[in-house]
């Protein structure tokens, strides 16, 4: 069974973060992973860009788009996609044709600021 | 992380929040920052017993305005009572925990905050001083060090910017919807101003420098989470972050500037220039230009270029233009110029700038620029008199050091072929 592991934090604290303490925790954590790569149990890792450089389309009809990220709590997390895009412009597209398939809800889009593959054989 | 860094952390990311909220409720920003000094100090001691809050800024607020509150009940037995609106809202305490829950204060919180620091009466390096020990926490020591001053300076410096925004009339009431542009305009440019302060740096100094930078950096990041969707605000974000993110490479190893063409590109900061790049492609969406959305798509394409022969500068001369349109300055017509020489030729670029003359005649930039186009059409005589004045008007040793660098070339150069071969 695979299990998706979403991190929580304050990202005020987490920006208030000096880079060598930034670092530092990064380091930390790349030893857990290190050991789970080593076992084949690793899958892709990723981190998120900040809130501020996110942006939600609510899947209304039509579809609007807001600027900041997904902020009700009354609707949970479902799943997400990893999608290779030139511009927030193409991902919103690529939102829009998934949200026509799903009505409903929203889709948070975040660039991804740092992403490794993993090492989990598929 | 230790306890101790976390504390550290927690209480600096809370204290825009914590110190505008405790501001509202005393209305004297001295009893405000006494107030989250106190509730600091509480939680120092606390939180590593008990655990962290899951609200540091709302423990902070409750906590301050308590012990304030008791503080000045303590000196009313003793003294002659004071007035009851030197205190607003002393007996509904118990609110504070909804008032802070519902959260509708938040923005104009700090944002009033960062405003008082940008009051008109203030010179630019007060603001600056002022918005750094209030709202981002920094020592004075700190703050000192950054801007090459003594401690002592710095504090006189700081108490004298304290006691003008006391004496000016703090607007408390919510601001309506042009107030409040107007106060995030005013705060968006002292940010800029911060950035510039650690930016303009040389490079013995731009180590000592670069915490104003990251500071500008933060603050952005948290006025545009208060103000989502401002185009200008991201835009001020991205160019903060794309301009930063070149910090590694702005220096050699003997402090000297390396232009941008001379670069290490390998040194840029990524992660920075992705944040950036997402940003200003955000703001783009909303097609209300603004100076700073121009200015960081413009370094966006020097980022998004790999080598310096990749930079797209007909878009850059485009958006130099668009940028003149809004804000004529010459400044803005001579960084285009450097657009222009590259696309249309140095000789067109010269006599782009011919006219500015006059208005940038104490430029330092001005005379780097006109020199390195005199050089390129190979009037060395000429080029050889605007580097000389350059070197006269240059503001850092850096700045002096490198178009010294360009006299020595034009000198070399000059020299007859033979002697420059027996050497």
């Amino acid at each position: 069974m695979l299990y998706a592991i979403l991190c929580y934090h304050d990202e005020d604290t987490v920006g208030s973060w000096t880079s060598e303490q930034d670092a530092a925790v990064m380091k930390k954590l790349a030893v857990v992973q290190e050991k789970l790569k080593k076992q084949g149990r690793l899958g892709p890792v990723a981190r998120l860009l900040p809130t501020t450089a996110a942006t939600t389309l609510r899947k209304d009809d039509p579809p609007v788009v807001l600027d900041g990220p997904y902020a009700e709590t009354k609707e949970q997390l479902l799943g997400f996609y990893l999608v290779d895009c030139k511009n927030l412009d193409e991902a919103l597209d690529v939102a829009r044709d998934l949200g026509a398939a799903n009505p409903g809800g929203a889709y948070e889009i975040r660039p991804v600021g740092l992403f490794q593959p993993g090492s989990r054989a598929t | 992380m230790t306890d101790a860094a976390w504390i550290d952390a927690a209480l600096t990311s809370a204290r825009p929040q914590a110190v505008g909220a405790l501001l509202r409720y005393f209305r004297n920003l001295d009893t405000a920052e006494e107030a989250f000094q106190n509730a600091s100090l509480r939680a120092l001691k606390s939180w590593p017993q008990n655990g962290p809050p899951r609200d540091p800024a709302g423990w902070l607020i409750m906590v301050g305005r308590n012990v304030a509150i008791d503080d000045i009940r303590r000196s009313r037995k003793q003294e002659p009572l004071p007035e009851d609106e030197a205190i607003s809202d002393l007996d509904d305490a118990e609110d504070a925990l909804a008032e802070r829950l519902d959260g509708s204060h938040y923005r104009d919180d700090i944002l009033r905050l960062l405003f008082i620091c940008c009051h008109p009466d203030l010179p630019a390096t007060q603001q600056i001083a002022l918005a750094l020990r209030i709202v981002s926490g920094l020592t004075v020591k700190q703050i000192a060090r950054a801007f090459l001053v003594s401690e002592a300076a710095m504090e006189q410096r700081i108490t004298r910017a304290k006691a003008r925004v006391a004496d000016a009339d703090v607007p408390f009431e919510t601001p309506g919807a042009v107030e409040r542009t107007e106060r995030l305009a005013a705060v968006a440019a002292m940010i800029y101003l911060i950035f510039n302060e650690g930016y303009s740096a040389s490079g013995d100094t731009a180590e000592i420098r670069a915490p104003l930078c990251e500071e500008a950096i933060r603050l952005a990041r948290l006025l545009l989470r208060l103000f989502q969707s401002e185009p200008e605000i991201m835009g001020l974000t991205a160019l903060l972050l794309l301009q930063h993110a070149r910090a590694a490479a702005r220096f050699d190893a003997e402090g000297a500037l390396v232009l941008l063409d001379d670069q290490d590109r390998a040194l840029w900061n990524q992660k920075m220039i992705a944040e950036g790049l997402a940003l200003i492609d955000k703001a783009m969406r909303h097609r209300r230009s603004g100076p700073y959305q121009i200015q960081a798509a413009i370094a966006a394409l020097h980022a998004r270029a790999a080598k310096p022969e990749d930079t797209d500068w007909t878009q850059i001369d485009l958006l130099y233009g668009a940028l003149e349109v809004m804000q004529p300055s010459p400044v803005v017509t001579l960084n285009r110029a450097v657009a222009v020489s590259k696309v249309r030729g140095p000789q067109t670029a010269l006599e782009m700038i011919e006219p500015l003359a006059s208005r940038l005649s104490n430029y330092f930039h001005f005379f780097g620029v006109r020199g390195a186009f005199l050089m390129q059409l190979g009037r060395n005589d000429e080029a050889r008199v605007a580097f000389d004045r350059a070197i006269a008007l240059a503001n850092t040793s850096a700045e002096a050091a490198h178009i010294r660098m360009h006299l020595d070339r034009l000198i070399r150069d000059s020299q007859p072929l033979g002697v420059k071969a027996g050497k």
